[in-house]
């Protein structure tokens, strides 16, 4: 029998080792945002949230287009997506079943795991080209085809956990299954869902691949959605290529912003998914 | 007394499993028929096809012809909505919704369903507490989550919510066999005082409580029905020499 201070030793150096892992995992995430929290916070001004890119050689500027623009096509993606992802993740939970809900489902994670710039290509041959031209629109369609895998099946799974005593008491009340589905079933699964919208909004705030051919970009303030269109990420990437010292400054602020939305979101998703195990 | 539900020649299968072969038998308007017999013999089983509850589960099939009111449930054409809106449901565990308030609960049947106008609902709330006993407990916090109730107000939550809509039937799976003795006291006493309003249906596999609350106790027995009557005759001199060992405790 080993003694009590070899399995103890043993015992410590697998922790260590375990934390060795846990901190690799940190450390980049932490370098990444302190690098874009010290490169982008000296540009961050009133401007930056407030007007349109300035014209080469001129100094200031901001990013307000570009935000808007996010804002626009995020919007239109979750008007598109979200639906779709849920009414179809009820179908998966409540109505399913058979081999159409295993080719779904099948579907959904093969959608869910395909490179964002091919759902980009999708979207330019659907929209981009019949319309003639790029839109914010097809930059909405885009990004919804890649909300809607993730929230077809975070909700799936939530609606999943619901417990079947909750559907009988509605259904024996004399409530339609269809109305149980929605006020009861999804009722419950709203926080879990929640998290799974917030998460999805969360992913496609920062996809630039997508947005390339079907947004476009735009250097002023774009509003009409079959127009092409501003988009933060795309600005960024613009900014960060181009040969100017002080456009290179405003891609960092940009980044900076993006990456405390995407932060916040992701923490409002977490607060949302903790109060629904406490209750 | 008339017969308010009626079972002809019933067989239930879940897949190639036989749970209920030929159950006929009656029960009468406003009193309580309690099935009894040991787990697994198919009283819930026979209890849910009652208010169709199986046809949420695509391997079951039942057979058979259940009359309410002498209308076939499984005629061709019939809704199961406004057949469980007849015959009410209330589970073995105790089953509010947990997202609701205590009042919101009550009329849930209503709310589901789509609007219910706030006076009526208040009348509502207040005449269904009232019946099931909880109204002095509750009526200063209508407004709070009915989860922060304990079992046995749960479960009178759950009884007033299933008369809140007005059902002929009141079908019970073990409504107490999740609580503590005071609280089966509680909802033995309401049985009690429902019958005189509602058919009333209880599935026990407590014999002292059928013996209590029934007035006509049924036998069920690997899915058989064995013998039914009056709750009295069962328990003092039933025909059967296998309801007889059962009762005094020799199996089950």
């Amino acid at each position: 029998m080993h003694g009590m201070a070899y399995r103890k030793a043993k015992n410590h150096l697998m922790n260590l080792v375990m934390l060795a892992c846990t901190l690799a995992v940190l450390i980049p995430l932490g370098l990444i945002f302190f690098h874009i929290l010290k490169m982008g916070v000296s540009s961050l001004s009133l401007d930056f949230f407030t007007q349109i890119p300035k014209p080469t050689g001129e100094a200031g500027g901001g990013m307000a287009n570009g935000m808007l623009g996010s804002l626009i096509m995020i919007g239109g993606a979750s008007l598109i997506g979200l639906p779709i992802g849920i009414l179809g993740a009820i179908y998966l939970a409540e109505f399913g079943g058979s081999k159409v809900s295993t080719v779904i489902r099948f579907g959904a994670d093969v959608l869910s795991g395909t490179p964002s710039i091919i759902t980009g290509m999708v979207a330019y041959t659907l929209l981009v080209v019949p319309m003639k031209g790029f839109s914010g629109l097809a930059g909405s369609v885009a990004l919804a085809l890649i909300m809607i895998p993730i929230v077809l099946r975070t909700t799936e799974e939530q609606l999943k956990m619901v417990p079947g005593s909750l559907r009988e008491a509605s259904l024996a009340l004399g409530v339609p299954f269809w109305r149980t589905s929605l006020k009861v079933t999804l009722r419950s699964a709203m926080s879990g869902v929640l998290t799974g919208i917030l998460l999805a909004v969360a992913r496609v705030s920062g996809e630039t691949a997508p947005l390339l051919f079907t947004a476009l970009g735009n250097q002023f303030w774009s509003r009409d959605i079959s127009q092409p269109m501003a988009a933060l990420p795309l600005q960024i990437f613009s900014f960060a290529i181009a040969p100017y010292e002080d456009w290179h400054k405003l891609a960092w602020a940009g980044a900076l912003v993006l990456v405390t939305v995407m932060f916040v979101l992701s923490l409002t998703a977490r607060f949302f998914g903790r109060s629904r195990h406490s209750g | 007394m008339s017969n308010k539900v009626h079972l002809e020649e019933v067989n239930i299968h879940f897949g190639k499993t036989h749970a209920v072969r030929d159950v006929s038998m009656s029960f009468p308007e406003n009193s309580v028929t309690a099935i009894i017999g040991p787990s697994g013999c198919g009283k819930s089983t026979l209890l849910r096809s009652m208010n169709r509850m199986h046809d949420l589960v695509p391997s079951a099939r039942v057979t058979g012809k259940i009359l309410v009111d002498n209308g076939d449930i499984y005629g061709r054409g019939v809704d199961p909505v406004s057949i469980r809106r007849r015959v009410g449901m209330v589970f073995q565990k105790p089953n509010p919704f947990p997202a609701m308030s205590i009042y919101d609960n009550v009329v849930a049947g209503y709310k589901l369903n789509g609007r219910l106008p706030r006076e009526e609902a208040n009348e509502i709330v207040e005449s269904c507490l009232k019946r099931v006993a909880l109204w002095d407990e509750v009526k200063d916090r209508l407004k709070t989550n009915a989860m922060t109730l304990s079992g046995g107000q749960q479960q009178r939550l759950c009884i007033a919510r299933t008369i809140a809509v007005k059902p002929e039937v009141i079908l019970m799976d073990e409504p107490a066999s999740a609580l503590d003795p005071i609280s089966t006291l509680k909802i033995e006493e309401l049985i009690e005082e429902l019958k005189t309003r509602y058919t009333i249906i209880i599935v026990t596999h407590n014999m002292q409580q059928a013996a209590r609350v029934s007035d006509y106790t049924a036998f069920l027995y690997m899915g058989d029905l064995v013998e039914c009557g009056e709750t009295k005759k069962i328990f003092t001199t039933p025909e059967q020499k296998r309801t007889e060992d059962y009762i005094t405790g020799r199996f089950g």
